[in-house]
């Protein structure tokens, strides 16, 4: 195989609904890091990646429906698994 | 009248789960009146073994009430943005008109492909008996329409200005160069339904879409372009589904039989190399094209392929798969894919639908920095020999008509990976005939089903058997002349170099930077 340390990712557009989600996931996941690039940021995870509806309802002070994140999701990496409480990106190995 | 659902306790509302399993599963069938297989008859082509649809798992969960209430915000957003960019000229806004050639490419090159996408999804919907791939390919085919349709949209701006963007679809048909995207969909579209899908929703979407969609549109915005990076985005957040489905279809594929990894593999290596030959226009188009540059081609192979497709192959070694064949090799032309396309282009200006120039010096610094084993070294001099020739009014342009790799369709304009002076050339005998490909990696697709290639439609043979001559026209007796017409591209206006061009013109009266025109004293 390769020796490729292996990361998810997730990229939003850089507007006022991402910035709850972004600072959603800074708060749940310490190790993840954030690019923040021209309309996007990219916000990288070492195997895994997790997105609550609970964190980002608290930051927003009101409900937020976690599909909704379709309709500023550029793009993501990993094994997707999704409920309505939360979105979480891993790699299995 | 009673209106309460009986199925289920009053007040309660269906969790994603379960609202997913009753709005796939719940609407699938078997029929009765045709036998199961030979409604799907394409199914047993292949090889590939399914002993469960039930298995098929959409991680999204989208059912049709979500996709349309999402989609329609989208559309929504965008149609704002485009309001807005055509009322306030949003045209004039950008980084400078050279950065409308890369515009010129992606509609010509990529929004046809969208539209050959929305073709195939259609009919894979019709191929899967199970509801759940069914309804997914059947969301993607919507998905590729809308593509098609806002990416015509928000480029008709553009085109009421600039040259070169009045015939996409002639283009798409006709353009020597773009007969490599245009045989990419038409290789996939004629393959089996399980290549198909691993070929657009795995190789290309997983592997290779955001190559084009993340540096490219980021791109797109630093260059002050509102109307691509909205539609680029907006594009972009259904392919975020579509690579999902790629990845679960891969997954599902190998779970269900051992015997498919084989085939599976096989299916992998062809379509990385025939989506990473593609993607050659691309890697000029971040590094020449962009006059703000966000980031190098080999910056983005190196985060986008190597990084994230290995990270994706470490966990799917779990079924026996490895790295796509000849993936080295890509790391290694990653030094050199931009430059050498460049090159190609400047040599055949003549021929195509946007316009050329040479780098600034700012430009060739910015290069020698993103590669500084390969700028200076190679790069450099042949950019600074054209400079001199244009000075002396000794503009080069390549006369000939260059040989085409069978499979790719790219001319033979790449060198060896370790040796940057030698033309990377390779051939096969096949019926008594020689073909001639760019790479190892393209003679082993043709040396697996050379009867599809053989028939390939090679743009510089059919120009040179007189095949390219516009219809109802009479052949000039000039090949080139007469191919310009045929491909609809208007010569000395669409085609040549940016400086010296209407579109040069316009722009800087456009701009006031010319003090002594008219218009912009006025």
């Amino acid at each position: 195989m390769n020796t490729i340390q292996s990361t998810v990712f997730m990229a939003l557009q850089t507007n006022d609904d991402t910035r709850p989600i972004i600072e959603a996931l800074q708060r749940d996941n310490p190790d993840a890091v954030v690019h923040r690039l021209p309309a996007m940021v990219k916000i990288d995870a070492p195997g895994r990646l997790v997105l609550r509806r609970s964190t980002v309802e608290e930051i927003l002070g009101t409900d937020w429906d976690l599909q909704s994140i379709n309709l500023n999701l550029i793009s993501l990496s990993g094994n997707v698994d999704e409920s309505e409480d939360e979105m979480i990106l891993h790699w299995n190995r | 009248m009673n209106t309460q659902d009986t199925r289920r306790p009053a007040g309660k509302k269906l969790s994603l789960k379960e609202k997913y399993a009753q709005m796939t599963r719940g609407l699938g069938w078997d029929t009765s009146y045709e036998p199961m297989d030979q409604v799907f008859d394409q199914l047993g082509l292949e090889g590939i073994k399914i002993h469960d649809w039930d298995k098929w798992e959409d991680p999204f969960r989208l059912t049709m009430d979500a996709y349309w209430k999402y989609q329609a915000e989208k559309e929504r957003k965008l149609y704002a943005v485009l309001d807005a960019f055509q009322q306030n000229n949003g045209h004039l806004n950008i980084s400078d008109a050279r950065y409308v050639n890369t515009l010129k490419l992606f509609f010509t090159g990529i929004t046809p492909a969208e539209y050959n996408a929305h073709r195939l999804f259609a009919m894979l919907g019709r191929q899967f008996p199970g509801p759940g791939a069914a309804i997914a390919c059947q969301m993607q085919a919507v998905d590729e329409l809308r593509h098609v349709q806002t990416q015509i949209h928000s480029i008709s701006q553009y085109n009421k200005y600039f040259n070169g963007l009045h015939d996409h679809t002639v283009m798409n048909d006709r353009l020597w160069y773009l007969s490599v995207p245009k045989s990419f969909f038409e290789d996939a579209i004629s393959s089996g339904p399980f290549e198909q899908i691993i070929a657009i929703s795995f190789a290309l979407e997983y592997l290779l879409t955001n190559l084009v969609f993340m540096p490219f549109m980021s791109g797109a915005a630093y260059n002050g372009d509102m109307a691509t990076v909205t539609f680029g985005f907006s594009s972009q957040s259904d392919e975020a589904r579509h690579m999902t489905l790629g990845l679960e279809c891969i997954k599902f594929v190998l779970e269900q039989d051992p015997g498919n990894a084989a085939i599976i593999q096989r299916y992998l290596d062809k379509w990385f190399w025939r989506g990473y030959k593609v993607l050659g226009l691309v890697s000029m188009m971040l590094d020449y094209m962009l006059p703000k540059k966000v980031m190098s081609w080999k910056e983005a192979w190196d985060i986008y392929f190597v990084q994230n497709g290995g990270s994706l192959f470490n966990d799917l070694s779990r079924y026996g798969l490895s790295m796509p064949k000849y993936w080295e090799q890509s790391v290694a032309e990653a030094e050199h894919l931009s430059h050498q396309t460049w090159n190609a282009f400047y040599n055949f200006s003549g021929a195509a639908a946007f316009h050329v120039w040479l780098p600034s010096d700012e430009d060739m610094a910015w290069l020698a920095e993103k590669y500084p084993n390969t700028f200076d070294q190679h790069y450099r001099p042949r950019i600074e020999h054209y400079r001199k020739l244009q000075a002396e009014g000794k503009r080069y342009y390549n006369p000939s008509l260059p040989m085409l790799c069978q499979t790719c369709q790219t001319p033979l304009i790449f060198t060896e990976m370790d040796d940057p002076t030698r033309t990377s050339h390779r051939q096969l005998e096949h019926d008594g005939d020689t073909y001639h490909f760019c790479s190892d990696g393209c003679r082993d697709i043709f040396a697996e089903q050379p009867d599809k290639y053989v028939s390939a439609w090679l743009p510089a043979h059919q120009i040179l058997q007189g095949n390219c001559v516009e219809p109802g026209t009479e052949a000039a007796g000039d090949p080139g002349a007469d191919a310009l017409r045929y491909f609809h591209v208007v010569a000395g206006q669409d085609n040549l170099d940016y400086e010296g061009s209407p579109d040069e013109a316009n722009w800087r009266r456009w701009k006031g930077l010319d003090k002594t025109t008219p218009a912009a004293a006025a």
